[in-house]
């Protein structure tokens, strides 16, 4: 058989992906006029229009998405220290910051930033901005939780060879623990990525022109959800493979190097 | 034919008496104990611990597990924080404030049992941490005393690997020479040769003879009895957080004076 040199697993995989486009396939063509693919086909003038503002969107989720995982990180970085630290003050900081973020939803948070923020600092706010302040702000809480744990699993050896040289807390962290502890959260990490790309949708509820938001409003002038938002799903599909394959990759590299 | 051996290696190492360094540590520091007590709520780790290690001595520290030898040399250099007492390095009382911590810990090196290298970085990058940092040392300077040291440890041609390349030898030996490149004034070792296979503890031994030849202080926790005898000056056998006996080799190995000494000499030598 010409499949010998994929593995099994591989194989497998392969096959059920396929069993399950299947279904999906004979609903999509066997519901014969009410399907109007003409609204997004390529072939079409109409249809080459409407998708390239569909696809449009992309660049501002990645926009959001990257901009807010990156503060998401630094904050949540700073508020992991603290809860790692002796005083009871600033574990107590750490823990209030992060049983207060987490409890509120990123629908609420987006709307209450954009809408509420400005009256409370007297300054505009621009819709991408509010979106990544919101995003950055919710995801930072796990982020927090994610360094906290990553940082707790170093050995207490580490630490010790640290200290027995003399390193000081900040050289400590610098060069012994934070290097290894960020190629072990590396995997929650890329998870969270992948969460904030689909969060990212949420902005739409205040205008911003990323893909749910550009889906939505060709629905509302062409009415044709399903094949709308077939290609809206499909978009997301694939940005999020991937992202998660080139993630996949950095840490095989990081492992690799760390041998 | 080994009993010959051994006297001969026990001159030659004893030949630096303390006080007198041939190589690299140029000053020797004393260690002084006085009335240490360290507890873990109800649990005694020391009781009453008095102890000086003059500059160049070498002591070895032995007795059974729990006797609290480990949290007497993790007490040296603050690893531990003990709660009685009092503990100076070189004349430097030991409390909580940074600049004194940073100072005896620059000075007082230490290895563990475990070895602790940091695993992210190469073998030379390990040794070059501590002097950059710590002592200030340019980059090419810090390079250059790095590699001296490996090659006092034997081995300079792992210099660019990751310590998990390395069996558990020569990770120990890249451990001691990372402490050597701080320069200490003393080394303490707690059970260095205790998580290594039988056949690469004379490697580990061995550097360990070559610095105590150096009238480098140390004080070294073990249970190599046959180290003790060729390289310690003073043998401290410890039992339930005391110091129990404190004699030189012969004496302690030939006729312990206490029961504890006796008995814990007789279930180790049995092998």
């Amino acid at each position: 058989m010409g499949g010998a040199s994929i593995c099994p697993a591989r194989r497998r995989r392969a096959r059920l992906g396929l069993v399950a486009l299947a279904p999906l396939a004979l609903v999509l063509g066997g519901c014969g006029e009410a399907l109007q693919w003409y609204v997004v086909s390529p072939a079409t003038s109409t249809g080459r229009a409407n998708l390239l503002f569909l696809l449009g969107g992309i660049w501002y989720t990645l926009a959001l998405s990257l901009t807010a995982i990156a503060i998401s990180i630094v904050v949540g970085l700073l508020v992991a220290l603290p809860g790692l630290a002796a005083n009871p003050v600033a574990r107590g900081f750490n823990r209030v910051y992060v049983e207060c973020v987490r409890a509120v939803p990123i629908l609420v948070l987006i709307l209450w930033v954009y809408y509420g923020l400005p009256i409370v600092l007297g300054v505009a706010i621009g819709v991408f901005w509010a979106g990544v302040v919101a995003l950055a702000l919710s995801d930072s809480a796990f982020e927090a939780e994610i360094f906290r744990a990553g940082i707790q699993s170093i050995e207490r050896g580490q630490i010790e060879a640290a200290d027995s040289l003399g390193l000081g807390y900040v050289d400590r962290m610098r060069f012994v623990v934070l290097p290894q502890a960020i190629r072990r959260v590396l995997p929650p990490l890329g998870n969270q990525l992948v969460y904030m790309l689909k969060m990212s949708s949420l902005v739409s509820i205040i205008g911003m022109q990323e893909l749910t938001r550009r889906a939505n409003e060709l629905v509302t002038a062409e009415y044709r959800p399903l094949e709308i938002y077939s290609v809206l799903v499909l978009e997301y599909l694939v940005l999020i493979l991937v992202v998660s394959a080139g993630v996949r990759r950095l840490e095989r590299r990081l492992a690799r190097d760390a041998d | 034919m080994r009993i010959a051996k051994e006297e001969e290696a026990r001159s030659a190492a004893r030949a630096a008496e303390p006080g007198e360094g041939g190589g690299a540590s140029a000053a020797s520091a004393a260690i002084e104990l006085i009335g240490v007590g360290k507890r873990y709520g109800d649990f005694f780790a020391l009781r009453d611990v008095s102890l000086r290690v003059a500059p160049g001595e070498r002591t070895v520290v032995c007795g059974p597990s729990g006797s609290g030898k480990s949290t007497l040399i993790r007490c040296v250099n603050r690893l531990e924080r003990h709660d009685e007492g009092r503990i100076l390095v070189d004349g430097v009382e030991l409390d909580d404030a940074r600049a004194t911590l940073r100072a005896v810990r620059a000075d007082v090196g230490m290895v563990f049992q475990q070895f602790n290298l940091f695993p992210h970085l190469t073998v030379l990058e390990n040794l070059m941490l501590g002097p950059m940092r710590v002592r200030g040392v340019t980059r090419a300077q810090a390079r250059e005393r790095a590699m001296g040291y490996l090659e006092r440890v034997r081995i300079p041609e792992q210099a660019d690997k990751r310590p998990g390349k390395l069996s558990g030898g020569q990770q120990q030996r890249v451990a001691i020479a990372r402490s050597l490149c701080m320069e200490p004034k003393a080394m303490l070792f707690d059970e260095p040769t205790s998580a290594l296979d039988p056949e690469m503890i004379s490697e580990v031994l061995d550097v360990m003879i070559e610095l105590a030849g150096t009238g480098m202080t140390m004080i070294v926790v073990t249970h190599e009895m046959g180290f003790a005898r060729q390289v310690a000056d003073t043998i401290v056998f410890m039992d339930a957080g005391r110091i129990v006996e404190r004699a030189e080799p012969e004496a302690f190995f030939e006729r312990p004076a206490s029961e504890r000494g006796r008995l814990f000499l007789r279930r180790i030598l049995q092998h």
